[in-house]
């Protein structure tokens, strides 16, 4: 082999991987990407049934009630729109009323939202950052506060 | 005056710092040997003064001096001593300490037991790691004062964030910094190479052992901390995709790229220009970890700063350092002279293979990391990129590397045959295949490709006994021609042995746990019975316990295995009073089979509580296989051959006839 084509041989793999690569990256960013929305940007749009998408705003004071089992039925509000959210399973441990929820899933058909994750803040402090900001956009925003750790649950 | 004593050592280390930046590269140009020298002392001095800040600021943690905001803000009196101290880099300012006390560390290491370098070369690297020291002191003195005072002093403090208060999370930090900061070595070493015009193998082997001890730190950081949110966070995940633990795993893939690639240009003096660039780009993308996790533009455990101008400051370092080098790169790197020819198919094209697949999948780990970060900043939408995209893109790049790690070792230098290599491979494959076909049998209703998985890391493991094997040539001769092999045998192969079977023993873990997990959530009354896993468990009712610094209620679960007592697991919900925040506590049985994993939930109704339980199988084998890659890199580095150096160069004439005055 010539110095030339072991060359070509490298620049070869090299346009293959990357070209393989440059096709996962874009089909992975057609299908796993969860956009982020309010009750407001749902109400003003249609999301495609079975869509997955994160769902942030205030849950809603006095609106928590225990179903069967594990299961929680509460409302997310951003002030102006509300939408009712159900999820079984364990909550995060600072899940509570008028305090600032992310929760993701899909929107069914009895206009529920399904949420299989609840991420909830960390401490009293805490808002998740694109929860503030749906909150500032509708205007019900008070005060500015530092972030602290989001905690996940299942 | 402790707290002032420090504030007073961290400036006066900026200043020496700037001498070692500076006079160093004039000294060089100049020839000059006393102004060259002037490197070592400084270095040494550099790291004292910030040691002396690094004290005082531990000190004032320990006394808990709440005087000190930072102290204020991050402990309080009622904290157990462990966490007083973690408490010093469990926060921005003090993390910010510890990264300067580590790179002046390295530094200083450098200049007392550099001894066996050539001293312009010395002279240089010192000088660039004097520069980042000049940008990180300016950074902390300038936004990010540790010892600022409060007066008058609060009674007490506000205590540290209660998920961070864990014995792995007190050394997750240091050991992650180390390997970041690790890293500043092998750019400093490429950039005085390209300073100085000239590069050889003997750099590569002065690279090396830095790199290496960086890349064991890093492994064994990210271990840490994946282990602490596996068992801490307490929804028994162990590796989450998320953009902090992206931005220790980037530079984690490129200095595993850099590790290999300085061995090529160590044994055969080719990819000289490559593995320069890949130092440059390792150190850059621990940079962007740094700028990512500190900046506050992500919102974790981790992100500490909220303030913009601290992000900016980095930014802007992280600008002057990547852009520079990369510029002197372009500028100098043709002048590095091209080694040695190469077939494709050879252990140097099997490095290179690696090399490409590496820096390809890190990548596309940082496509997934600053996507969404780069739609948020130009259309205002946001985005989540999770574990489906990784899973996606990662995972498909990855495999293809781990199928063809084992025959990299076989493969001679220069040129390789294929052939005989797959035939020597040929037990491993045996062996991987039939255990692919018993966990197929066992496995039919299971995921398909989880036999796949578990076969590849048998793969791994077998690929590396049979490069053993033929080293020590097993069974071709004599048990004692053997023997003696064995015991010649450098270190440095048995370290790679080492590494890439716990590579495989990770792949098992992984393969495992992510395939067979098993999850029950219930709402469980007192007496109430669960079954998972062969695991019977009664729940026997919730008691309240004070701990420490917190008050917590503890659930009691017997556990039960055909009929015989396992353990009592007390998983727990704990309320730290001070930082008025909660946290879960897994009650966790570790077994060789798996974990039984039990985390107490919510009370409901009628006295029931939910709770949720997990059994993972073998998922343990993920730990284990990052500390035996932990240890394959220690036996690689306590070799002989990188303990003693590279042989010295001969010095220009010129300097040693100055240096003879």
């Amino acid at each position: 082999m010539t110095r030339k084509q072991r060359r070509g041989v490298l620049i070869g793999t090299c346009l293959v991987v990357l070209g393989v690569a440059v096709g996962l990256v874009l089909y992975a960013m057609r299908g796993s990407i969860v956009f982020f929305y309010g009750p407001s940007d749902v109400a003003e749009m249609t999301v495609r049934q079975g869509q997955r998408f994160r769902l942030g705003g205030l849950v809603e004071t006095g609106s928590v009630a225990r179903g069967d089992g594990t299961t929680v039925r509460f409302v997310i509000t951003d002030g102006a729109k509300t939408l009712p959210v159900t999820f079984t399973g364990v909550l995060p441990d600072l899940f509570r009323e008028g305090q600032g929820v992310v929760a993701e899933g899909t929107l069914e058909p009895d206009g529920v939202f399904h949420a299989d994750n609840v991420l909830a803040k960390h401490d009293e402090n805490y808002m998740p950052p694109e929860v503030a900001a749906k909150l500032k956009e509708q205007g019900v925003w008070q005060g500015d506060a530092g972030a602290e750790a989001p905690s996940a649950t299942n | 005056m402790i707290a002032e004593t420090g504030h007073y050592a961290l400036i006066l280390a900026l200043g020496v710092a700037i001498v070692q930046m500076v006079l160093p590269i004039i000294g060089t140009r100049l020839r000059d040997p006393q102004l060259t020298a002037v490197a070592v002392p400084a270095a040494q001095a550099e790291f004292i003064l910030i040691f002396i800040a690094f004290i005082a600021l531990m000190t004032a943690y320990v006394t808990s001096d709440f005087s000190v905001a930072n102290v204020w803000q991050n402990s309080h009196s009622a904290k157990p001593l462990l966490y007083k101290i973690s408490g010093v880099w469990g926060n921005h300012e003090g993390s910010m300490v510890l990264w300067v006390l580590i790179l002046a560390l390295f530094g200083a290491a450098v200049a007392t037991f550099g001894t066996n370098l050539p001293r312009q070369l010395q002279a240089n690297v010192l000088a660039v790691q004097g520069s980042i020291a000049v940008a990180f002191l300016l950074f902390i003195v300038i936004t990010s004062n540790p010892f600022a005072r409060l007066n008058p002093a609060p009674f007490d403090g506000q205590g540290l964030n209660p998920v961070l208060q864990d014995p792995a999370l007190a050394f997750h930090p240091p050991f992650l910094y180390a390997g970041y900061v690790g890293f500043s070595m092998a750019f400093s070493f490429a950039v005085a190479a390209l300073i100085d015009g000239r590069i050889d193998a003997a750099w590569a082997r002065w690279v090396r052992p830095w790199t290496l001890a960086a890349w064991m730190c890093l492994t064994l950081g990210i271990a840490m901390g994946s282990w602490w949110a596996y068992y801490e966070l307490g929804w028994g995940g162990f590796w989450f995709w998320d953009p902090v633990e992206n931005a220790s795993f980037m530079p984690w893939l490129a200095g595993t790229a850099l590790l290999h690639s300085a061995l090529v240009m160590e044994k055969r003096d080719a990819l000289k220009v490559w593995t320069i660039l890949l130092a440059i780009i390792t150190f850059s993308l621990s940079l962007m970890g740094t700028f990512l996790v500190r900046s506050g533009v992500l919102t974790s455990v981790h992100a500490f700063a909220v303030d913009p101008a601290r992000g900016v400051f980095i930014l802007a370092i992280m600008g002057v350092f990547i852009g520079g080098a990369l510029a002197l790169f372009a500028w100098r790197a043709p002048l590095l002279s091209q080694g040695g020819l190469f077939a494709p198919i050879s252990r140097e094209g099997a490095l290179v293979l690696n090399n490409l697949l590496l820096t390809v999948a890190c990548a596309a780990v940082l496509v997934g990391t600053l996507y969404p970060l780069a739609l948020e900043a130009i259309t205002g939408e946001k985005i989540s990129v999770g574990a489906p995209f990784f899973n996606l893109t990662f995972v498909p790049l990855i495999v293809p590397l781990l199928i063809a790690m084992p025959f990299g070792p076989l493969l001679a230098w220069k040129r390789g045959d294929l052939l005989a290599a797959a035939q020597r491979l040929m037990a491993a494959a045996i062996v991987a295949l039939a255990v692919m076909i018993l966990v197929l049998a066992f496995n039919q209703k299971g995921p398909w490709l989880a036999p796949l998985g578990i076969g590849l890391g048998i793969w791994l493991i077998m690929g590396a006994a049979t490069d053993l094997a033929y080293r020590v040539k097993l069974f071709d001769a004599s048990g004692s021609e053997t023997l003696r092999r064995l015991r010649n045998l450098p270190r440095a192969a048995f370290g790679g042995v080492m590494a890439h079977a716990g590579v495989g023993l990770m792949v098992i873990g992984l393969v495992a746990t992510t395939a067979w997990r098993s999850e029950r959530i219930e709402a469980l009354a007192p007496g109430g019975p669960l079954d998972i896993a062969g695991y019977h468990l009664v729940f026997a009712g919730v008691a309240p316990r004070q701990g420490p610094n917190y008050s917590e209620r503890v659930g009691m679960f017997e556990v039960t295995r055909g009929g015989s007592p396992v353990t009592e697991l007390m998983p727990s919900k704990r309320a730290f009073a001070v930082e008025k925040n909660t946290t879960t506590e897994a009650g966790i049985h570790n077994s060789w089979r798996g974990d039984l994993y039990v985390v107490l939930g919510d009370e409901l109704k009628d006295g029931a509580y939910s709770v949720r339980v997990y059994f993972n199988p073998l998922v343990r084998l993920i730990w284990i296989g990052a500390l035996v890659m932990f240890f394959g890199g220690a036996v690689s580095l306590s070799d002989r051959r990188l303990r003693v150096g590279a042989p010295k160069r001969a010095e220009p004439k010129a300097a040693t006839a100055t240096a003879g005055k």
